[in-house]
């Protein structure tokens, strides 16, 4: 099993290397790296669901130069299930960006985002394998490194440059926390295997709380997400997807990896997990409300996808210390919410990105009507956007679905819940409820704005579907979200073993009725939906029996004139979130602008709405130019006069040998 | 478990049937309040039946999204239908966490029916849709924690288990204030779901005050009439919710609880005529707040239920 996981990294390697050196054949440059990922995808996946489907997990050791650390893979239940979105997702965008990309005028720089691609997936599998603290902050660096060079692949803009810095500094600012997690735990055990990590028993809070920040600024929590919104819209649109939909996870997948070496879970982590996920959650979605930027809303969505996920796992280790199916179908809730929200992001990415190409601009506020320009890209994004709302029957409620039902078991008097367990269902209800409701109002924004009434502007005019290579994977992104959402009840058996993976140590659990019986409870959905799809379909019949023979014509839409207005006059997505403004203002702090109108006789006027970024401006911003003042105060005693560093270093021995008296 | 299903059968065919008449009682208790006649018994059947018999005028603007509006509208409001457990029986469908259903077939309508009103690109129609979101993301916790609540108090988490077990006791015993409160929300959450005042006035003459009402302005004929149609079911659906809570007394017989929900349904109803009569409209703005106090009071259950 071992050589299909190196294979599958030798694949990535490969074709990476061979977009690079491909010669004189542009067009094989186009096909080595969908291929090559594919076929990577397709080595990896067979000991993945080897693991999944019950197999015992594959371990591989290499021997390895240096003096610390070893070459240690592991792939047990836990990491197959986050190779799985990986797996799934990659070789789906690798297609897209061939065809994205096709008419680049930079075919050199064309080929070296292949390359980066490849690492960037291959580096996500090697994270997800890396069973040693070095090994896996080696791999952690590859995979950062190539999203870094990704996201700036349109350098010649000052913005991406600037996204692109925004990204490297958040990022390392997170690993910074990684080394030092990592160092403290092979000091306490004497080797950075995570085998011998287990055999410590406890995780000490300290480390805890690193990885909460080191993960979380790479999974996007509220507060360390700032580089997310700079990030996205600036990376091509299948890597914004690629990075968005899958990466972001990694950082969900360390913090697992780190709980499941505790011998118990403390409460405080349940609220940890459970205020993150409140905060991101909530957080993310009024944010993404307010963006006028098409792939900033997505990024900030995935902030709020983020919160969903630790609302589920703050349940689970609620869940953990009481009798009952709760933490099973919290974590099982968390890790479907990872495979789906993959899946679905990538297909919103993707349709963005079919949506600027066409149109050029990433405004909201001057698209419009492409739907009728643009069906298929139109409807595939429609799916992904129900499904981010997690409307069944799509993938998106089956993991809600799981969340919801355990938060809801949890507040119920058996099985001897704790106080903490009760609350915290509570809070993740309500919360999930108004994410949910929150959510479906950014989505229905975003697409009615985009896709329906009247183009804003004469851009919109031409648009047209994009060619195969990338309707295809829309279409493919589509189904998945679709079918995904009528197999739930699979969904859950699939995902029980890995959700039966993370539990401490101390408990080892292998019951997997939860699941069983969640999975019944999700075949009556899947009925229900089939049912009302052909109550739906009747509806659709009878109403064409009843206008068949009657007149049915068409005409402009009704409302005062509306024919003799510009389409500029229809509601924008600023408009559009305006009372969430007002309802918000307070913690939202939009900017309104421009020369609004004024006199009897107005003349021309204008109005501007931003709401800048709460933690960028008003945290890191302050905190980097203090930085930088405190830098600048530090460079009066480094004049490059070398009469005075003669003096620093006498001082500097005095010191030395004053503080050896001592 | 077969008389329950024709039991259950018998609750959705009283819905399908008597759910325009209710929009009846609403329309002549308020003409009764203002000293007028009020319409005909059977008016709402009529306007329905008018309705279905027109031809239909679509915008050009729109896409095949506006047309789907109605029809998923009212698929999903018959699919909550068969959730909802009338008269303390269990309904059509039920299992753990059918609520969720519940709530989120509604989502989807309430999805579509946005959409399609942005989908003729007229700014009134816009106006309404982003309030419907808005209003409606804010109503939603209060509805699922109210019936966390319930589920709390009666040990299940699927609605038909719950309005099963829900009896005076409930009402009378440690977790009176709960339920008063529980039963608050669900009060506030039915006006404003069907878009009734204080929030919503479904018979305002400006389009710019309008919120539900505006978002239908193009539909015409069928369209309309399965949009109306749905309206009647949502009062219906939701009004459940209150009726199983108002009078939880289980008689034995199938017919007799029928009667007594059916009864419940209608004062409710009056209920409703009642507040349209003698309050007034909340101010745009304040709506937020209004839902803000329901969420608060559907929380506050937990003082009584978790300790």
């Amino acid at each position: 099993m071992a050589f299909f996981l190196l294979m599958s990294l030798l694949a990535y390697l490969l074709s990476g290397a061979g977009a690079l050196l491909k010669g004189r054949h542009p067009a094989w440059g186009a096909r080595i790296v969908p291929f090559g990922s594919l076929a990577a995808s397709l080595f990896a996946l067979v000991p993945v669901v080897y693991v999944l489907a019950g197999g015992s997990p594959v371990d591989f050791r290499a021997s390895w130069s240096l003096p610390v650390g070893s070459f240690h893979l592991h792939l047990d239940q836990l990491s197959a299930w986050f190779a799985l979105p990986v797996l799934l997702v990659s070789p789906i965008v690798s297609f897209y960006g061939a065809g994205y990309l096709r008419h680049h005028d930079r075919p050199l720089e064309t080929d070296a985002c292949g390359f980066f691609l490849q690492l960037l997936a291959g580096g996500m599998l090697f994270v997800l394998l890396a069973s040693d603290g070095l090994l896996f902050l080696f791999a952690w660096e590859i995979m950062s490194i190539a999203a870094f060079f990704l996201v700036v692949f349109e350098h010649g803009d000052d913005d991406v440059r600037r996204a692109g810095w925004v990204y490297l500094v958040a990022t390392h600012l997170g690993t910074a926390f990684l080394f030092a997690m990592f160092v403290l735990l092979g000091g306490m055990c004497g080797s950075f295997d995570f085998a011998d990590f287990e055999g410590l028993g406890g995780v000490p809070d300290v480390v805890f709380i690193l990885a909460v920040i080191g993960f979380g600024a790479k999974a996007g929590f509220f507060g360390l997400h700032v580089w997310l919104p700079e990030a996205h819209p600036a990376a091509p649109s299948h890597v914004s997807g690629l990075m968005s939909g899958v990466m972001i996870k990694t950082g969900i997948y360390g913090l697992l990896r780190v709980m499941v070496l505790a011998n118990d879970w403390p409460a405080w982590w349940g609220w940890t997990f459970i205020g993150i996920g409140v905060i991101s959650g909530v957080g993310g979605v009024i944010y993404a409300l307010v963006q006028h930027d098409f792939k900033r809303l997505l990024a900030y969505s995935s902030v709020e996808n983020i919160g969903i996920i630790c609302l589920g796992i703050g349940v689970g280790v609620f869940g953990i210390g009481s009798a009952g199916p709760v933490a099973r179908l919290a974590m099982a809730g968390a890790l479907l919410h990872v495979l789906n929200h993959a899946v679905f992001k990538t297909g919103l990415f993707l349709g963005a990105g079919a949506v600027i190409q066409a149109v050029g601009t990433r405004d909201l506020d001057i698209l419009g009507g492409l739907q009728k320009r643009m069906p298929v890209t139109g409807l595939s994004f429609l799916v992904a956007s129900a499904a981010i709302c997690g409307l069944p029957p799509l993938n998106g409620f089956v993991s809600e679905f799981l969340i919801y039902l355990a938060s809801y078991w949890s507040v119920l008097p058996q099985g001897f819940p704790s106080v903490n367990l009760r609350v915290g269902g509570f809070v993740v209800i309500s919360s999930l409820a108004l994410i949910g409701g929150l959510a479906a109002m950014c989505f229905t924004k975003v697409y009615g704005t985009v896709f329906l009434g009247e183009p804003r502007s004469a851009r919109v005019a031409g648009a047209a579907d994009p060619e195969p290579c990338m309707a295809v994977p829309l279409r493919i992104v589509a189904a998945l979200c679709v079918a995904f959402g009528l197999g739930g009840s699979v969904l859950m058996l699939l995902v029980s073993p890995a959700a039966a993976r993370i539990h401490p140590l101390a408990l080892a659990a292998s019951d997997t009725t939860p699941l069983r019986d969640a999975a019944l409870f999700y075949l009556n959905v899947t009925f229900a939906v089939c049912a009302l799809a052909a109550v739906a379909y009747g509806l659709v019949r009878l109403r064409g029996r009843l206008l068949s023979g009657r007149a049915v014509r068409t005409g402009p839409t009704w409302g005062c004139g509306y024919p003799y207005g510009t389409p500029r006059m229809q509601y924008t997505a600023s408009s559009f979130a305006q009372p969430l403004v007002v309802a918000f203002r307070s913690f939202l702090r939009t900017e309104l602008g421009g020369d609004w109108p004024s006199g009897y006789l107005p003349g021309p006027s204008d109005f501007r709405t931003h709401t800048p970024g709460l933690f960028m401006h008003r945290v890191y911003m302050p905190v980097f130019a203090a930085f930088s003042w405190a830098a600048g105060w530090m460079r009066r005693i480094q004049h490059g006069g070398t009469h005075a560093y003669v003096f620093y270093i006498l001082l500097a021995l005095a010191a030395v040998l004053f503080w050896s008296l001592l | 478990m077969i008389a329950d299903t024709f039991a259950a059968l018998g609750g959705v065919a009283l819905a399908l049937v008597l759910s325009p008449f209710l929009r009846t009682i609403i329309d002549r208790t308020k003409a009764r309040m203002a000293g007028r006649q009020g319409p005909p018994v059977l008016q709402p059947y009529w306007s329905l039946a008018r309705l279905l018999r027109k031809g239909a005028v679509y915008s050009s603007t729109t896409t095949w999204i506006f047309r789907a509006g109605p029809v998923v509208t009212l698929a999903t409001i018959l699919g909550a239908l068969c959730l909802v457990p009338f008269g303390g029986r269990p309904a059509l469908l039920h299992f753990e966490g059918d609520v969720l259903l519940m709530a989120y077939l509604l989502g989807l309508g309430r999805f579509f029916t946005i959409l399609a009103a942005l989908d003729t690109g007229s700014s009134f129609e816009g106006m309404g849709a982003n309030r419907e979101a808005f209003f409606s993301a804010l109503g939603e916790p209060a509805l699922l924690l109210g019936v966390a609540g319930l589920g709390a108090i009666t040990g299940s988490v699927s609605l038909s288990g719950i309005y099963g077990r829900i009896g005076t006791s409930a009402f009378l015993g440690a977790h009176m204030p709960a339920m008063i409160f529980i039963l608050a929300t669900f009060v506030i959450v039915y006006l404003t779901e069907n878009a009734r005042i204080p929030v919503d006035d479904p018979t305002t003459h400006l389009e710019l005050t309008m919120i539900h009402e505006v978002m239908v302005l193009d539909h015409c004929g069928t369209d309309l009439a399965f949009i109306e149609y749905a309206g009647a079911l949502k009062l219906w659906v939701l009004g459940l919710l209150i009726t199983g809570l108002v009078f939880p007394v289980h008689t034995g017989s199938a017919l007799l609880d029928a009667c007594v929900t059916l009864a419940c349904m209608f004062v409710l109803q009056i209920g409703v005529g009642l507040v349209e009569s003698l309050v007034a409209r909340l101010k745009m703005g304040r709506t937020p707040l209004l839902l803000g106090i329901a969420f608060v009071m559907s929380a506050l259950w937990v003082m009584w239920v978790v300790r």
